[in-house]
């Protein structure tokens, strides 16, 4: 399977920013953020051309994402700005009970990998890769999966 | 599938018509895999019809006894479950150190049938379990006939299953198959230590995808769902823990992890930017990330926060490493290096089919074809390093290797290869094959006696090398009746019954979960080597002489000391053959007490007979094994068997331990250490005074009656 060079994925929008938490730089907030990281790390460059890069982005964010998708992303950027102040606690005030930080963690991880697949299967642009999960069966999908992670997380927690 | 394209009516047209017809295939097909089911399980059973129903190897004893507990105690107090029988005096906190999938799996079938009112044993399941997974293929089978109770029996078909489940998931990009994935690896996990396979394996496909640009939003919908669900299951059991956080084995899961969100982020981007913008940012933006990410794991590992990688896992890649750092893995006959003959003993002709399999892999090459490749590459690797990792290629190989097969008779509607291949199935397309009728029953009947001979050999081998229990041997009388040589039962049963409830068995580590379950009595250590200092005690105590070995027994309250010889009978695996291991761990931590060199000749020789060393002849293990023997033959003929020696006329003197036990066939000698002197003297001179020899100066006062400590 090729990868797609259309207007494939809107996929994991601020997908990246959980990346950078979980390593790098535990503050993003908001979908509209999504290249804050980037852009900070790449002073050299002209910032002319990033402001331009980063209106692009929005612009295109803003034509493109239909209103419950939106509000997806909403939930996603929720869980990164949790996600973020458990990390940053964790960091700054010590692991102690290890568990209860790793499931908490864990917890807001998986809900938004879980919420960001739901969202790249129920993107208009994604059909073709996914023949066989219609909107409703993700949304199934999705509440089993949650279901599961936070039964692991419940009984990890202590 | 048979794709008749010949234009002559044959008979084998006719067949092959007959066979297209889609349900007659389907009833074929049910049928041909309870056919397979049926030999599979039966194949299983020579054991139990050659020998009985007993339990084999060493592990499955401890499952067994584990499995006895979980069903009398309950689940929590299994996981609370803290043995004092074993690794005495320190004793074992179970409960977290092993691996439960098993005992629970047998558990719950034993509730199930009680619930049902059918009477059975832990015994009985125990010995089923394992006959009821999976196909034909000797490597497998080696792990799994009846009998052995281990923990890889649920294991590998749990492997194959959780593969199974990736690969669906990943072809259909649904949650709910990556869902079922990750509880089927986490299943897996509370199995056998073996996940790690998986664990590697999953983000290594991923990783070959991405970089082959078959990134899919299906990859990243099915892997991060397996990811962050798996490894919350995995931490579930107490003996993994935080394990996939802290070690390095589990980092590239993590890090693919990581990766996938990096990659599914910048093809957002990209459908956003125009291509130069898109380049500048890609550049500087990815290579950032990159690098922190990078630099992180390098300090958080060099920090001490993750562990760098464990000794097993250098061992696979060094294969000398262990016999140098680790003498305790290296000495495990399961982690050798794989002997060429091995592969064909095991495999068969399926060796050849495989790489052509693989080849046509490359054909038609989709995702799951990648998946195949891979794990092909790292399986075979892994088979060649560690003979216990054969297990892990074992399932790949039939499935690969009915491809070419497939290919050769294509054009005959022989569907037998097809699923005696197995479970893991992929895609075939119709193949351009042989026209000619000749040329088409010449292929297809040297295909068939091949796959004939190859039952043959499967047949061969599951009953004469697999199915032989180490506790029981078999061997022939001169007039070809089997004789059952049942010394190892012999011996706990005497433990079992003339010994107290807590008498302290020493013995080496090999036979400690066979003490423990069959015998019922406490051991030092055992075969789950968690503690080498433990260990090399023993083997101190083993290879040192009388005068120090005693007090390192009283100090253990050791009762008993149980050896294996296999002099008389001529039985390789006995423990003067195992001698050098217990000295070389011993001498890994007591390297100016106890040398290696010193138990061989100047020569360079290992030897038991006359010309052995000093150090050797003294050492408590020689006495043991060679204690009294030389009063079976007549003068100057004693031999041993094993090592095909003559010994010495005067046999060694024991001073501080007693014969107890000696079985039939002196496999198993038991001796019971002496109580301190009455009065006080030590045993050297207590023994002499008995045998008569009148000391010249036993004059000297000793003191009161003491421990001797050196």
């Amino acid at each position: 399977m090729a990868p797609k060079k259309s207007q494939a994925s809107p996929a994991a929008a601020p997908v990246v920013t959980t990346a950078t938490t979980a390593t790098t730089v535990p503050t993003v907030s908001g979908p509209g953020k999504k290249t804050s990281s980037s852009s900070s790390s790449s002073a050299t460059t002209s910032s002319e051309a990033w402001s331009n890069v980063v209106t692009n982005i929005l612009k295109h964010y803003q034509k493109t994402t239909p209103q419950r998708t939106k509000l997806i992303d909403l939930f996603m950027a929720f869980l990164v700005v949790v996600g973020g102040l458990q990390f940053v606690y964790c960091v700054v005030a010590g692991n102690y009970p290890f568990n209860a930080f790793l499931s908490g963690f864990s917890a807001t991880v998986g809900q938004f990998v879980l919420t960001a697949s739901l969202r790249i299967q129920t993107t208009e642009a994604n059909k073709a890769d996914f023949p066989s999960v219609s909107p409703e069966r993700a949304f199934a999908d999705y509440v089993v999966g949650s279901l599961i992670l936070h039964f692991f997380c419940v009984n990890f927690i202590n | 599938m048979a794709v008749a394209t010949a234009s002559d009516p044959s008979p084998i047209q006719v067949l092959a018509d007959f066979g297209k017809s889609k349900s007659l295939r389907t009833l074929l097909r049910v049928l041909i895999l309870c056919f397979i089911a049926g030999a599979a399980v039966s194949s299983r059973l020579f054991s139990v019809i050659r020998f009985e129903s007993i339990i084999h190897e060493f592990d499955p004893w401890f499952n067994f006894r584990a499995t006895k507990y979980l069903v009398a105690n309950g689940f929590y107090d299994f996981w609370d479950w803290f043995d004092d029988r074993t690794w005495h005096p320190l004793g074992r906190v179970t409960g977290g150190t092993l691996y439960p999938g098993l005992m629970v799996t047998s558990g719950a079938i034993y509730h199930a049938l009680r619930a049902m009112t059918i009477p059975v044993d832990i015994r009985n399941i125990s010995g089923l379990l394992a006959a009821a997974f999976m196909g034909i293929t000797p490597g497998y089978i080696s792990r799994s006939v009846a009998g052995s109770y281990d923990n890889e029996a649920i294991a590998i078909f749990l492997l194959v299953f959780t593969f199974y489940l990736w690969i669906k998931a990943l072809k259909l990009g649904s949650v709910l198959w990556g869902a079922l994935c990750a509880l089927f690896y986490g299943y897996m996990v509370a199995s056998w230590g073996g996940y790690a396979f998986i664990t590697c394996l999953v983000p290594l496909h991923a990783f070959v995808l991405i970089c082959m640009g078959r990134y899919s939003t299906r990859l990243y919908v099915s892997y991060t769902t397996w990811y962050a669900l798996g490894t919350l299951a995995s931490m579930q059991i107490p003996f993994v823990g935080f394990l996939p956080v802290r070690t390095s084995e589990h980092m590239p899961a993590l890090g693919i992890f990581g990766f996938l969100q990096l990659v599914a982020f910048i093809y957002y981007i990209r459908s956003a930017l125009s291509g130069a913008q898109f380049k500048a940012f890609l550049f500087v933006g990815l290579g950032a990330v990159f690098g922190l990410a990078l630099l992180a794991l390098v300090a958080m590992t060099s920090a001490g926060y993750i562990a760098p990688w464990s000794g097993r896992f250098y061992s696979l890649w060094d294969t000398g490493y262990a016999k140098i750092h680790i003498p305790i893995i290296a000495s495990v006959s399961e982690h050798q290096p794989t002997a060429w003959p091995a592969f064909f003993f095991d495999l068969n002709m399926l060796i050849w089919l495989f790489p052509a399999g693989v080849y046509l892999c490359f054909q038609d090459l989709k995702d799951e074809h990648v998946f195949v490749v891979v794990y092909a590459l790292f399986g075979s690797y892994f088979a060649g390093v560690m003979v216990r990792l054969m297990l892990t290629l074992t399932p790949i190989v039939p499935p690969k290797a009915k491809d070419p097969e497939q290919e050769d008779v294509a054009d005959i509607s022989s569907k037998k290869t097809k699923q005696s291949a197995g479970s893991l199935r992929s895609a075939n397309s119709p193949y351009v094959g042989v026209y000619s009728f000749l040329s088409k029953g010449l292929v297809s009947g040297i295909m068939t006696i091949y796959l004939l001979l190859f039952v043959l050999h499967c047949t061969w081998v599951t009953s004469n090398a697999y199915s032989s229990p180490s506790v029981v041997l078999a061997s022939r009388m001169p007039d070809g009746s089997q004789h059952i040589i049942d010394d190892y039962r012999e011996a706990y049963q005497w433990l079992r019954q003339n010994t107290k409830e807590d008498a302290k068995i020493m013995s080496w580590w090999d036979y400690g979960y066979q003490i423990g379950g069959m015998a019922d009595r406490p051991t030092l250590v055992d075969n789950n080597t968690w503690n080498n200092t433990h260990i090399a005690t023993v083997g101190k105590a083993m290879s040192s002489s009388e005068e120090v070995s005693y007090p390192i027994m009283r100090q253990h309250e050791v009762d008993y000391v149980l050896v294996v010889f296999g002099g008389l009978l001529g039985y390789s695996g006995d423990d003067i053959n195992k001698f050098l291991w217990m000295v070389r761990i011993a001498e890994g931590i007591w390297p100016d007490e106890v040398s290696e060199r010193k138990f061989f000749t100047p020569r360079g020789e290992y030897r038991v007979d006359g010309e052995a060393t000093e150090t050797m002849k003294n050492s408590l293990m020689y006495k043991m094994s060679y204690y009294n023997y030389h009063t079976l033959f007549p003068p100057g003929q004693a031999q041993d068997r094993v090592r095909g020696v003559r010994l010495p006329d005067t046999g060694p003197v024991l001073n501080t331990l007693d014969e107890a036990f000696t079985s039939e066939n002196w496999i198993i000698r038991i001796y019971k250490v002496k109580d301190l002197d009455n009065v006080g003297r030590d045993h050297a001179a207590a023994a002499s005074f008995e045998r008569g020899h009148k000391k010249k100066k036993a004059t000297k006062k000793r003191g009161p009656r003491a421990l001797r400590v050196d």
